[in-house]
Parts: C-alpha cells; sequence; structure tokens
C-alpha cells in the first residue's frame, strides 16, 4: 500500500531524512516513532505530495508521490499536527468545502458528510464556528476532513496532542476501528499510544530509520535479561542476602523507599533472560519467615526500548 | 472548475463571515462620501459664482468637475484599501498551516490562485458598486454626461484588478500578513510616484516612467478617453503578477 525506498531530503545542505525506506500493507496501523525534529513531518508531507524528496521514491496506493500527484491525493486522508482547519468556518462550511476539493461527485458528499460527522461524533455541533470549539472537537474535525473521501490511506500526524485523557483514549479506540482496510500511519512521539494502537513500529532518529518491527519483537529483542518486582516485609539485608543466593539471580538491587510500606522493601531481581525463577523466589522469602507482598515480572516498556536505541544510536 | 468554485465560495464566506469585508467596505464608504460632499460642495461655490459669469456656467459640468475628480480620489483610497483586502489570502494560510493540508488535495496551483482572485476582486466590484449612489445623486439633482462615468469606472475597474493581483502576489511572498500589506502598499506607491519625476529626467526616459506609473493610466480613462494602450498596460501588469504569484506558490516544493 505504501512503499517508501531510500527517500531523502535535503534543506538546503541540512538534511531533513536520509535513506529512509519502509513498507506498509493494506490494513496495517503502523506507528512511526522518534522524537520531535527527527524527521517525521518531513516524511509525511512527501507522502502526501506537499513537497517532492531530493532522492528516492514513494509510492502509496499505487502510484508514485511525484509523478502522479493528483491521484495520490485523491486516495489519502492526513491530518497534519497542530490540526490546521479555518477557524473562521462552521463544520458544516468546512465539510462542504473539503468534499468539494477532495473532488468527491456532490450527490455522494452529502452522505460522506452524513456518515464521517456521526463517526468522529461532531454532528452535534454541525453548525457552530470552529474557532468556537474546543481543542478536543476541533481535532476530531480535523479527523473527519481526513476521512471526508474514504481514504484508503490515512496519514495522522501527532493525533492526540493537546487532548484530555479520556478525549486521548477516545481518539485511539477511533483510530483503532478506523483500521480495517485502511491503511493508517500514525505519527507520534508519545510511546504508549504506539503499543496500544500499532501493529508495527518504524523508529526513526536524526533523519534515520534505526528500526522497523512488531513492538513485541522488538521488546523480546531488546529484553538481554528479564526482572521480577519482589516486594518483601522484613528485613532489607537480610532478604536481599537470601534473594541473591536463590539459583538463577544475577543481581538483587533494592529500590529506595518508593511505593514500600514502613518495613517492607521493593527488590528488583534481575535474572538470565530465559529463566523464570518466580516460584524459587516465592519459597526463598516464605521460608526466612517473612512477608510476601508483591510478586510481579517487569517488562521492557516501548519507553525502554526507545530510550534504549535512540542512545545507543548516539553511543 | 469545481476546484476554483469551492475555492471562491469559501474565501467570500471567510470575508464575510469575518469583520474583514465588513470594515473596509464601512471605511472606504465613509472615506468616498466625505470627498463626494466636498466635491460637490466646491461645485457648489463655483456654480453660484457662474450665475454672474454666463461664459462660464456654459462650460461647467457636475460630470466633470465631481465625478472626475472622485475618480482620482478613489484610486489614491484603493491604493490603501486593496492591500488590506489582499494581504489575508496566502499569508493567513501560511501561518495557520491550511496552506499545508490544502496542498495535499487534489487541487492545483492556479486553481487556487483563482479562486482567491476573483472572491477578492468581487469583494471590491461590490465596493464599486456601491460608489454608483455618487453618479445617480448627481443625475438627480443636476445632468449627468453617462460615457465618462461609465469610461471612469472601466479605467478604476482596471486599476483595480492589478491592484489586487500585486497584493495577491505580495501575500503570496510571506507568512506575515503585516508584511504582505507594506509590500503592496509599497510597490503601488512606487509604481504610482514614478511619473512624478517624468518631467525631469528628458523626454524618453520620462516618457517611459510616466508609462509605466500606474496613475498615469487611469487619468485617460476618468477624463473619459478610453485607449487599447491603458487597457493593455493594466491587463499586462495582472498578468505577469499572477505568472508571478503561480510561482511563489510553487515554491514550497523546491525551496523545502
Amino acid at each position: 500500500m505504501i512503499d517508501v525506498q531510500n527517500l531523502t531530503k535535503f534543506y538546503g545542505h541540512v538534511p531533513g531524512i536520509q535513506d529512509v525506506s519502509f513498507k506498509v500493507e493494506s490494513g496495517e496501523i503502523v506507528g512511526f516513532l522518534g522524537p520531535n525534529g527527527a524527521g517525521k513531518s518531513t516524511t509525511m508531507r512527501i507522502l502526501t505530495c506537499y513537497m517532492p524528496a531530493t532522492s528516492g521514491t514513494a509510492v502509496v496506493s499505487g502510484f508514485d508521490v511525484f509523478d502522479s500527484p493528483m491521484e495520490v491525493r485523491r486516495r489519502l486522508g492526513y491530518l497534519p499536527e497542530n490540526v490546521p482547519i479555518y477557524l473562521d468556518l462552521t463544520v458544516r462550511d468546512y465539510m462542504n468545502f473539503v468534499g468539494d476539493l477532495k473532488g468527491i461527485p456532490r450527490k455522494k458528499k452529502k452522505d460522506q458528510i452524513e456518515k464521517v460527522l456521526p463517526l468522529c461524533g461532531i454532528k452535534e455541533v454541525m453548525d457552530r464556528i470552529i474557532g468556537n470549539l474546543s481543542k478536543g472537537y476541533r481535532q476530531r474535525v480535523g479527523l473527519a476532513q481526513a476521512l471526508l473521501n474514504d481514504p484508503e490511506v490515512l496519514i495522522l500526524d501527532e493525533p492526540t496532542t493537546g487532548l484530555d485523557p479520556r478525549q486521548i483514549l477516545e481518539m485511539r479506540d477511533l483510530i483503532r476501528d478506523l483500521a480495517g482496510n485502511r491503511t493508517i500511519i500514525l505519527c507520534t512521539h508519545i510511546l504508549p499510544e504506539v503499543s496500544m494502537t500499532c501493529s508495527r513500529v518504524v523508529i526513526i532518529n536524526k533523519g534515520r530509520i534505526i528500526t522497523q518491527d512488531t513492538p513485541e519483537n522488538l521488546t523480546r529483542k531488546l529484553e538481554k535479561k528479564s526482572t521480577v518486582e519482589v516486594e518483601v516485609a522484613g528485613p532489607s539485608a537480610e532478604v536481599k542476602r537470601k534473594l541473591e543466593s536463590v539459583p538463577g539471580v544475577v543481581a538483587v538491587a533494592a529500590r529506595d523507599h518508593a511505593g514500600a510500606g514502613a518495613d517492607s522493601t521493593v527488590f528488583d531481581v534481575e535474572s538470565s533472560h530465559d529463566a523464570d525463577i518466580r516460584r524459587e523466589l516465592a519459597a526463598a522469602v516464605c521460608g526466612g519467615g517473612w512477608g510476601l507482598l508483591t510478586l510481579r515480572p517487569v517488562s521492557m516498556t516501548l519507553e525502554d526500548i526507545f530510550v534504549q536505541l535512540v542512545t545507543e544510536e548516539e553511543g | 472548475m469545481r476546484n476554483i468554485w469551492a475555492i471562491y465560495k469559501k474565501e467570500l464566506r471567510l470575508y464575510f463571515q469575518s469583520p474583514i469585508a465588513y470594515a473596509v467596505l464601512t471605511i472606504f464608504l465613509i472615506l468616498m462620501g466625505w470627498l463626494f460632499y466636498s466635491n460637490m460642495a466646491f461645485f457648489g461655490r463655483i456654480s453660484v459664482q457662474a450665475v454672474q459669469n454666463p461664459r462660464l456656467s456654459s462650460q461647467l459640468s457636475a460630470t466633470d468637475s465631481v465625478f472626475s475628480p472622485l475618480i482620482g480620489n478613489m484610486t489614491i483610497v484603493l491604493l490603501f484599501i486593496i492591500p488590506a483586502l489582499t494581504m489575508r489570502l496566502f499569508a493567513e494560510e501560511k501561518k495557520q498551516g491550511t496552506f499545508e493540508l490544502l496542498y495535499t488535495y487534489p487541487i492545483r496551483d492556479f486553481e487556487v490562485l483563482f479562486g482567491k482572485y476573483l472572491a477578492c476582486l468581487t469583494v471590491f466590484l461590490v465596493m464599486l458598486a456601491l460608489t454608483a449612489v455618487y453618479p445617480i445623486q448627481i443625475a438627480v439633482l443636476g445632468t449627468l454626461d453617462l460615457a465618462p462615468v461609465l469610461a471612469g469606472y472601466l479605467g478604476i475597474f482596471l486599476l483595480g484588478l492589478t491592484f489586487v493581483s500585486v497584493g495577491v502576489l505580495m501575500s503570496a511572498v510571506t507568512k506575515n500578513q503585516l508584511v504582505a500589506f507594506i509590500l503592496a502598499f509599497g510597490v503601488l506607491l512606487f509604481f504610482w510616484v514614478l511619473g512624478f519625476a517624468s518631467s525631469i529626467l528628458g523626454p524618453k526616459l520620462g516618457a517611459a516612467l510616466s508609462h509605466a506609473s500606474l496613475i498615469e493610466h487611469v487619468n485617460n480613462f476618468s477624463r473619459g478617453l478610453i485607449s487599447t494602450r491603458d487597457l493593455i498596460y493594466y491587463l499586462n501588469v495582472s498578468v505577469f503578477c499572477l505568472f508571478l504569484t503561480v510561482q511563489a506558490l510553487a515554491s514550497h516544493r523546491w525551496k523545502g
């Protein structure tokens, strides 16, 4: 559905992105992840035919963005960062305007608007001026304009910035619902968003793609050891010694008192990757006559992976 | 065509749903009303004197002494009113970021340009239409020569067309509305005063400068003279500016 090969864009002598290649299959939701200024928006601007690349090719929905931009644009829905929409128009006028520009046939346009407005939850604000709407509503109007032409490819650039936590959840649900046979690229620097909605992640930093894989695979590949969080009520030094003596344990670190009760201590117990030592740990604690309060495996979050990758890259 | 129409409708909505069109129309009409009143009052004074002088009174015409100067006055008012109308056309879209979204829709540069250009011309035509009360008043109070009035309006329309073209171009080269205004106003003013020096600079250069000057050409129209030379001058400048605007709009593709 989207096939990007060796895409490079220079701003003057400054490279915006270099040698970016990735593929997105039809029906996939792909997270495009990177710190601010990594080249996410540049890539999206090239894919949406706003500007051409310096070199490399990008094919969207079977059309080259450089050779047939009008065909690509017809099949595309795009929500840029900061949701640039006309604040002086009413939602209804704006939708009609976008419908005309996207070349939706007049009869179908009305049906499409009727379909998209309730989907995005903005039917009740249809006759209000966009500038008077809250940020959450504006974001949904932005999403509605992207969806109006029933696009095969949907590109969303940081769609949840500026929303309150409930709205963020709603937006994520909506994005998941939209997937179906649509291809979605979700640009973001918010990590949980990617692990919650995307089937694949492309991580980009300083204009280059560092890695791309499913969130689970990334976690597995990078976790060289597994960690178990153990909270024990008992004398911490003694408990620590006991835990270290359990076979398979590589290291035990007592956490500072954060989160722990007055007489209990939280330990991070690291073991080699494939060994599950939870039973042994429990036995050891109980054997010592102390109270076992928590026993929980800690998996590496996408956040950890991201930081690790970006720092490895820099180091 | 549909794209041009969509942009046109949107721009007209933005003009009339925001205070811009009303502010511009109000200021324009107050200024024009005052200028018309002063011209009328002056004409009234001369008419009273002319009662004692039959030779002068036969030469007096309300069209020549009220309407023609009014056309001259209007050109000065338009000099800053038109840049106020055009300054937001592209500059605001660039500032708000809507420009980026617009250019991911299946629409071509010239379609965006023509939609906006025609919308701005429409507002200008509304302004012109509202000034029709002045010749009508002359016709009611005295006698009106229709031909010079129509020629005068044609001249002012062509001048406005050119002003809008320059204004649109200046709006396309910046994302700051104030800069767009100053650039348009400055360029128009410069091409206005270009003819001032023509008398000192010798016959050849002087003639060239006064031909390039925006104001010289409208003078002929306000005297009731329609010549293809003036017509072509305005159309030339307009087309040239629109051509440059299309280039400026495409610049985000190669400038990055």
